[in-house]
């Protein structure tokens, strides 16, 4: 067995380890060795580290990533060079997987300021926190560029694991246990669900390799793909779980509730943006050619989705819970450009997911100063009269929520333009419409959480609250997800050149 | 006539800049925001003037034309225009918000604070200019949308004690439509690939039957919750009733006829074919509209609401004209919109300063305005007898070729169907006649009511008021006596659209 597993790969009697481009994977290592590096610091400074340093440092390495990333980009970008591969093919880099690796060091850089100034206030120790982002970010990296299914599952493993420790990071909250908890059992299903789907893949086609699967269905008709479809089912149940759509959401209401708000809005942006960044590849690229068979149970998805996601949310009293049934709506529109299965969804989905970053970020950076010491402040009532206690708070959280509710000015707005006219183009006018009646259901959600901020009775009943205080931190969180939201609402054409080139392929060349 | 291609935009954001600065500025300086609001509405406006001046009246395609490359990807573009059809609303909104702020000045609702109101008001008149002036379904849609925003809070943070019902409601009921024009434009977009109104007739005319058929129906929900029609009309009484005076009247004034509009300009010009197909329908929930809007005046106990009511019902005539298909129906229409605008409008200053006085607008506590603030009291039954059709006065001229154009509707509609229509809409103007002259009577004849006999707050019109309503009031007369001001304009545009009925 082993033996014919070493000569497929045409060597001898000695296993050949391919050459690693080092450079190509200057993203991926800069964020790995910076994490690595700064638990190691982190160990044997343990004390006398200033508290910022922790945010401050993953900051700069994730900024670091996002420099290297740039001549990759224009590298991969040249027609005469174009997309290459790495390590003998198993990590791609393309221009998707460079798009979602900046996507997620953003996500990095700005949770990681909300998180300073969350710790600061809990008086939870540890630069971990911001490091932890760091591998949860590489994690997401090698998702978004694994050609091979085994390096798709480690990814997400990588991934996973960091976020799951987030989750739990509070360690004097009991629901932020539960929710650590919560969200490593049922991650762990989700993660054996996928291996699952990865074995049985291999079984039918003999490989791991996204590409080498490609190619195999090319060649061939599978007459009798049992073994196949069971395998791309039980793929799509882990990835469907990490997006958190239904019927795979259970656990994101109560994790998203529990979780620190920081990493709340991590989760929401870069865990989904990750498992979308696999699903595209392995889905829209990799199994292209069985796309009329996964569309169906993906419009499905998609559809179930939306309208849980919205109806359940109107329902809630606490913000964060309203939040995590929006991102389960949110999830909805996404599946919306997978479910298309062209460039054109692929494109609208990538540029949902950076508008989605932004305005998730945003919005769990107002969560967090508002649940206030303890962070235990999320009904709506935390929210009443904020317009009068704190104007700018209220009127940054409004431009995220309506935002996320796709008010035109916004990059809400254009970020559902994009994935609706890709349904439509796919003719999914099903989809679409529902899609967009589910908009308005989520909107009466969000304009609740308005109603509460500005349009409380006059009576200061809640004035007695005392101040809240904004962190420099979370101020440039803020800040920088209000320009994000309005600027790219108003000019995208940068952001949309970018994601409509950045389409996932799958190339076996191993460039130099 | 290129030359001035920074006109429109200049007019659409001046405001928007406007309200950046009030931003900036301290909210303690309650005088200097109204300062700055009013200069800001009055260069608009001065603007504004420029466009009318410059703009050429024997031309009925767009002038000032922009066109720039906005958001490529989706192949949409930033282009304004301004055509005889946009041009009365364009001037209608210009006119109306300075008016509104001047009577801001010492009328700002509870709970205060002028800057953001103020502020609202003026991003509110960017969305309006820019849906009138926009070339672009996604550029419209934009504009249409930010209309949505300040008044949701106008109405939210100023507005009566059912403030956040109202508010709610007349958002998400809004935004409803809005969902499905924006599947109606996008579907347009998949044949056409384009967003560019004035290529989007030809473009689309190669659309099969059915789907043209589904795609108006989008844009009739869409647009038909704005005007609003019935059976979409039940935001309006909440809406009015609830929004503060200067709310209900830009609501009156302006935010309706973006419904109306919406149907002229894109709905119907853009699928002429699935328009005849929709007519029909269009009219009878027009004029059921008419009916079901002056018998609900009747019902009324509360002025404001009453004169809400009143809106359904005059946009039902509205309707009718458009439904018609006709060049004199839709002439018609847009006289509709603009006479209604200054009536009703006027109507809802009446409220207002009713409401500011009284604290209250309940009917039947009123009475004997004429005695104790005479002047009020005429201007109100001049309002009323120009919303009622008196000839001779604005309301006149939109409501009587309405009726009369649906006498021979455009070729291939029924014209039995339309002549009953006819004659059920003009029961609805006896109808109007009733409910505005049993308003007029119990509140302004008979002697005050003893609570307020005596009451120092009930005082006559003052300075802000005269200012801000004499336009009001010569408009009214202006448009009734001369008309042609107004279908000149209209008919050339009409004509060179070239409907082809």
């Amino acid at each position: 067995m082993f033996a014919t597993l070493l000569q497929a790969t045409g060597a001898g009697d000695k296993l050949v380890t391919p050459e690693v481009p080092w450079s190509h994977l200057a993203p991926q290592l800069i964020l790995v060795v910076g994490a690595t590096v700064g638990v190691i610091a982190a160990a044997a400074l343990r004390g006398r580290l200033r508290r910022s340093v922790g945010a401050v440092g993953a900051a700069v390495v994730a900024g670091a990533a996002i420099v290297s990333i740039i001549p990759l980009w224009h590298r991969v970008s040249n027609p005469a060079q174009g997309p290459i591969s790495a390590v003998n093919g198993a990590i791609g880099v393309d221009r998707f997987s460079l798009f979602v690796t900046a996507l997620l060091c953003a996500a990095v850089i700005l949770a990681s300021f909300t998180a300073e100034a969350y710790l600061q206030r809990e008086g939870l120790d540890g630069p971990e926190f911001s490091l932890l982002l760091l591998l949860a970010a590489a994690g997401g990296s090698v998702m978004a560029g694994a050609n091979d299914l085994i390096v798709m599952f480690i990814g997400i493993e990588v991934l996973s694991l960091a976020v799951y420790v987030l989750a739990a990071m509070h360690a004097r909250r009991i629901s932020s246990q539960e929710s650590g908890l919560k969200y490593f059992l049922l991650g762990g299903f989700a993660s054996a669900f996928l291996l699952y789907g990865i074995a049985l893949t291999y079984g039918a086609t003999g490989t791991t390799s996204l590409l080498r699967v490609q190619s195999f269905l090319a060649e061939r008709v599978l007459t009798d793909d049992g073994l196949l479809l069971g395998g791309l089912a039980l793929m799509l149940v882990g990835f469907a779980f990490k997006v958190g759509a239904v019927p795979f959401h259970m656990w994101t209401p109560d994790v998203y509730q529990g979780a620190p708000s920081p990493v709340t809005g991590f989760m929401a942006a870069a865990v989904k943006t990750a498992a979308f960044a696999g699903m595209l590849r392995v889905f829209v690229v990799g199994f292209a050619s069985y796309a009329d068979l996964w569309r169906p149970v993906v419009g499905a998805l998609a559809i179930a989705s939306l309208v849980v996601g919205a109806v359940m949310s109107v329902v809630q009293t606490n913000v964060k819970r309203m939040l995590a049934y929006s991102s389960i709506a949110h999830a909805g529109f996404v599946l919306l450009g997978v479910d298309a299965a062209s460039a054109e969804g692929t494109a609208a989905s990538l540029f949902y997911l950076a508008a989605y970053t932004a305005m998730a970020l945003g919005t769990f950076a107002v969560v967090t100063v508002v649940g206030g010491s303890g962070d235990g402040a999320h009904t709506l009532d935390a929210y009443r009269g904020l317009g009068r206690r704190r104007p700018g708070l209220a009127l940054a959280m409004s431009l995220f929520l309506l935002a996320q509710a796709g008010t035109p000015v916004t990059i809400g707005f254009l970020a559902k333009l994009g994935v609706i006219r890709a349904a439509i183009d796919a003719d999914q006018w099903a989809l679409a419409i529902v899609a967009m009646l589910t908009a308005v259901i989520s909107t009466f959600m969000y304009l609740r959480i308005v109603v509460a901020m500005y349009f409380a009775e006059s009576e200061s009943e809640s004035d007695d609250r005392g101040e809240l205080r904004i962190p420099w931190g979370v101020g440039v969180t803020i800040g920088v997800a209000v320009i994000a939201t309005l600027v790219l609402g108003v000019v995208p054409g940068p952001l949309e050149h970018l994601s409509d080139d950045a389409l996932p392929v799958l190339v076996a060349v191993d460039g130099r | 006539m290129d030359k001035y291609n920074w006109a429109l935009p200049v007019v659409t954001f001046l405001p928007l800049a406007g309200a950046l600065v009030m931003m900036l500025l301290p909210k303690e300086e309650e005088q200097l925001h109204k300062a700055i609001a009013l200069l800001t509405s009055l260069a608009t406006l001065a603007v504004g003037v420029f466009v009318f001046l410059q703009f050429d009246y024997g031309n009925g395609h767009f002038q000032f034309l922009v066109d720039r490359s906005w958001i490529e990807v989706i192949n949409s573009r930033f282009i304004m225009g301004i055509d005889g059809l946009s041009l009365p609303l364009f001037g209608l909104t210009l006119a109306v918000v300075p008016l509104v702020i001047i009577y801001s000045w010492n009328h700002i609702p509870d709970p205060g604070n002028p800057k953001a109101f103020l502020a609202l008001m003026l991003i509110l008149e960017t969305g309006m200019i820019g849906s009138f002036v926009a070339e672009d379904l996604i550029l419209f849609f934009v504009f249409f949308e930010i209309v949505l925003l300040p008044m949701y809070f106008m109405i939210g943070v100023w507005g009566g004690p059912e403030r956040k019902y109202a508010s709610i409601k007349f958002f998400v009921y809004t935004l409803f439509g809005s969902a499905l024009m924006i599947l109606s434009f996008l579907a347009l977009y998949q044949h056409a690939h384009t967003f560019d109104m004035r290529q989007l007739r030809e473009l689309s005319a190669t659309i099969a039957h059915g789907t043209q058929l589904l795609i108006f129906g989008g844009m009739f929900v869409g647009f038909g919750i704005k005007v609003p029609m019935f059976p979409f009309h039940t935001w309006l009484p909440d809406a009015h009733t609830q929004a503060p005076t200067q709310g209900s009247v830009i609501l009156a004034a302006v935010l309706l006829k973006l419904g109306t509009y919406g149907f002229v300009r894109i709905a119907i010009n853009i699928l002429p074919e699935a328009a005849k197909s929709w007519a029909p329908v269009i009219a009878v929930l027009a004029v059921i509209g008419i009916i079901y809007g002056a018998l609900g005046c009747l019902a009324q106990t509360d002025m404001k609401r009453l004169i809400a009511f009143s809106s359904v019902a005059h946009m039902g005539f509205v309707m009718l004209g458009i439904a018609t298909l006709t060049r004199h129906g839709i002439n018609a229409a847009m006289f509709g919109m603009v006479a209604h605008g200054l009536i009703t409008g006027m109507l809802f200053f009446v409220a207002g300063s009713v409401k500011d006085r009284f604290h209250t607008l309940e009917i039947k506590r009123l009475g004997g305005m004429l005695i104790q603030m005479p002047k009020m009291g005429w201007i109100l039954g001049f309002a009323s007898m120009a919303s009622l059709g008196l000839p001779g006065l604005a309301g006149f001229w939109g409501e009587f070729p309405a009726i009369l154009s649906a006498y021979s509707p455009a070729a291939g509609l029924s014209v039995g169907l339309f002549r009953t229509l006819m004659v059920i809409a003009s029961l609805g103007t006896v109808l109007a006649a009733g409910y505005l002259l049993w308003l007029y009577q119990r509140t302004a004849f008979g002697t005050p009511p003893e609570e307020f006999a005596d009451d120092p707050h009930v005082h006559d019109v003052v300075l802000t008021e005269w200012i801000a309503w004499a336009p009001f009031l010569l408009g009214i007369v202006v448009f009734g006596v001369a008309p042609g001001l107004m279908f000149n304009v209209t008919e050339t545009a009409l004509k060179a659209l070239n409907l082809g009925w």
